[in-house]
């Protein structure tokens, strides 16, 4: 049996929700010294489950389903109203970036007083100063008052404290984008770092990705209940079709949403369908399994045209855009099959939109954009993180 | 329940402290070009401008001092002052300490208490510092203070408790009701005029006529624990003589008490802070 890095056991959190706020000392004596007017909401009801030492675990929901409120009770600033939570060792929690900062103080100051409202020793902080400064690249600036620092600045200081306190226990809450992209990059590396070395890590995220490739296990709670727990990859899979379900009962109550389309006279895309290998419509397909994209359209007349196919993946990145000329033949109805052998993307979500043009790509006949989304699922034993899945082969020889 | 605590924090966390009560002092004069004189400056500025307006124009006579013989009521008014304004300048900061740091209280853990404690060290630091220039001005005058140092730093630390303890209710009470800190000021108001730092108490009229009763204010006024410690300052430091049993005893109570439930108190609020602002 591995050790436990948290045990959340039955945990249920009560906010008031405050009708008439009695702040105030009047307020509070002219309603008859009730003090607020409100109506309990259990952001948190029953929760329970357990994080095992050196494994990086994922929190999923939409918004409000509870699961900051329960990182904030994992990190002591919140107290639930019933059930027990137990961690083990030392915590940092990262809520957010450099809260605390004097603004009148300088960067040096700053990271002493930070550092001990982390619980740091004035040692310990010696110690590593030098790192902290160095991570968050502002040497030039220590002794500059955090008030002249940008905004990056600040978030690239505080990040770099509260990561340096070399924690047992790291809660996240959606802080991965700090800073620009080199220094993105070296944010990830010092999570990759800190699993490496056996840190458990309890995150927060909206990026179902980045639960999907970074987390080993994953919990979704929905109005403060726990759904699912277990492997990150079902536990994301299993939201994601529930989300789906919810996306499609709403497309059917109130029209198709998702998808917008333009089309001039006479020319149309009809329907954009994903194909399996064995002739099924599919939305969820494993990487490097045969993909076919079916496109509907209808000709307005005998001509040359192009379709060109977008890939998208639902934060904006285009990821690829076949097109192919053919000659429509008359009016009418034609099925344009483009065909992937072995698609070769990683886990993620992807959004396919379609555009039918004259030949020479000037002007749109048609187009329908958003037309399918596709969950790809992937092997994390063959592929962690990125866009493409290569395949490539690997060997490893005797030196 | 609480999560259970964690080895690493459950100690005290004096450096957090320290830290804290250092970051009050730099902000308090960090953007002023003389900085850390104007805790000198102040004292001084108090005892030239009383010693002015009571002892040459209003020509007030101040209790002689016994047995120091020290006649001068600017002295005599600073002596009860400085240890009125740390109560005030005390118990205002810790009201205002959870509320002014609600930004660290709602994404942070850490003991709550450091907050108004350290505000409160902060204010010491800065009554040590008014002590200091008012005992080398009564040096200079001729009222060998020196011996009597020790005993100042013991009424210092009693007085502490007093208004830690007081603070630390304030300071939780501020972050559930605003109105506290505004309620404070009234009080404080009303409190200074209680204690008799302007006046002797033994000018106060024994019994006083109201609606047909009659109140025996000065016997009322000694209820006031300020009145104790005001008195035992100026015995330490005008008359240069002891406190009495009673009021060591009294100080002593009023101290531990006060700090033993404003720690209670404190206890009970702590848990719902961060929600509750």
């Amino acid at each position: 049996m591995a050790t436990l890095a948290v045990a959340v056991d039955d945990v249920a959190k009560r906010f008031r929700l405050v009708h008439e706020r009695n702040s105030t000392l009047k307020a509070t004596i002219f309603n008859g010294f009730r003090r607020t007017v409100h109506e309990d909401f259990w952001a948190l009801s029953g929760v329970s489950f357990e994080v095992e030492e050196g494994t990086t675990f994922g929190l999923i929901g939409h918004n409000g389903s509870g699961k900051s409120t329960l990182l904030k009770c994992m990190a002591r600033i919140y107290r639930p109203d019933r059930g027990r939570i137990t961690t083990r060792g030392r915590m940092s929690a990262l809520l957010e970036l450099g809260a605390g900062f004097h603004p009148e103080l300088s960067g040096r100051e700053n990271v002493y007083l930070n550092g001990s409202i982390l619980g740091m020793s004035r040692r310990e902080i010696d110690r590593r100063f030098d790192d902290i400064v160095s991570f968050a690249g502002l040497e030039q600036f220590i002794d500059t008052p955090v008030k002249n620092y940008s905004s990056g600045m600040f978030v690239r200081l505080g990040f770099s404290v509260a990561i340096t306190v070399e924690p047992d226990l790291l809660l996240i809450d959606e802080i991965l984008a700090v800073g620009d992209e080199s220094f993105q990059q070296r944010c990830l590396e010092k999570f990759a770092d800190l699993r490496r070395s056996g840190r458990t890590i309890v995150l927060v995220s909206h990026g179902l990705d980045a639960v999907r490739n970074i987390c080993d296990r994953a919990a979704w709670l929905d109005h403060g209940s726990l759904v699912k727990e277990g492997e990150a990859h079902d536990v994301v899979t299993a939201y994601l079709e529930s989300v789906r379900d919810d996306r499609r009962a709403h497309e059917h109550a109130s029209g198709d949403l998702v998808t917008d389309e333009e089309a001039e006279g006479g020319w149309h895309i009809e329907a954009v369908h994903l194909v399996d290998e064995v002739g099924r419509d599919v939305d969820v397909i494993e990487s490097g399994s045969q993909l076919t994209v079916r496109v509907e359209v209808s000709a307005a007349r005998d001509d040359d045209v192009a379709l060109a196919i977008g890939l998208y993946r639902t934060d904006g990145v285009h990821v690829a855009g076949p097109v192919h000329h053919f000659r429509t033949g008359g009016p009418g109805r034609r099925v344009v099959d483009y065909r992937i052998p072995s698609l070769p993307l990683t886990a993620g979500t992807y959004d396919v939109s379609t555009r039918l043009l004259d030949e020479h790509l000037a002007r749109t006949h048609a187009v329908r954009r958003r037309a399918a989304r596709l969950d790809v699922n992937s092997d994390r034993e063959t592929d962690v993180g990125g866009l493409v899945a290569l395949r490539g082969t690997w060997s490893v020889d005797a030196g | 329940m609480a999560a259970r605590l964690l080895p690493d924090t459950s100690g005290l966390p004096t450096e957090l402290l320290w830290n804290l009560t250092l970051r009050e002092l730099r902000s308090k004069f960090k953007r002023s070009t003389l900085g850390w004189l104007w805790s000198v400056i102040n004292p001084l500025a108090s005892i030239a401008i009383y010693t002015l307006v009571f002892g040459v124009f209003f020509k007030v006579t101040p209790p002689e001092g016994d047995p120091s013989g020290l006649e001068v009521y600017g002295f005599w008014l600073v002596c009860g002052l400085l240890p009125w304004t740390f109560l005030s300048n005390g118990l205002n900061g810790a009201a205002a300490s959870i509320v002014g740091n609600e930004g660290l209280v709602k994404k942070v853990y850490f003991p709550r208490w450091v907050l108004p404690a350290a505000s409160t060290a902060s204010w010491l630091a800065n009554f040590g510092v008014e002590l200091v220039v008012l005992g080398v001005v009564l040096l200079v005058v001729g009222n060998f203070v020196l011996p009597w140092v020790p005993v100042v730093l013991v009424l210092m630390a009693l007085q502490t408790g007093f208004v830690l303890g007081v603070g630390l209710v304030l300071a939780g009470a501020n972050a559930y009701f605003r109105d506290v800190q505004h309620f404070l000021a009234i009080a404080l108001n009303i409190w200074f005029y209680a204690t008799p730092v302007l006046y002797p108490p033994e000018q106060v009229p024994e019994d006083f006529e109201f609606l047909g009763m009659t109140i025996p204010i000065r016997d009322l006024l000694q209820l006031n624990p300020m009145a104790t410690f005001v008195d035992a300052y100026r015995d330490a430091l005008y008359n240069l003589r002891w406190p009495t049993f009673s009021q060591w005893l009294t100080m002593a109570l009023i101290s531990g008490g006060s700090l033993a439930v404003g720690a209670l108190v404190f206890r009970r609020l702590e848990p719902r802070l961060a929600e509750e602002m």
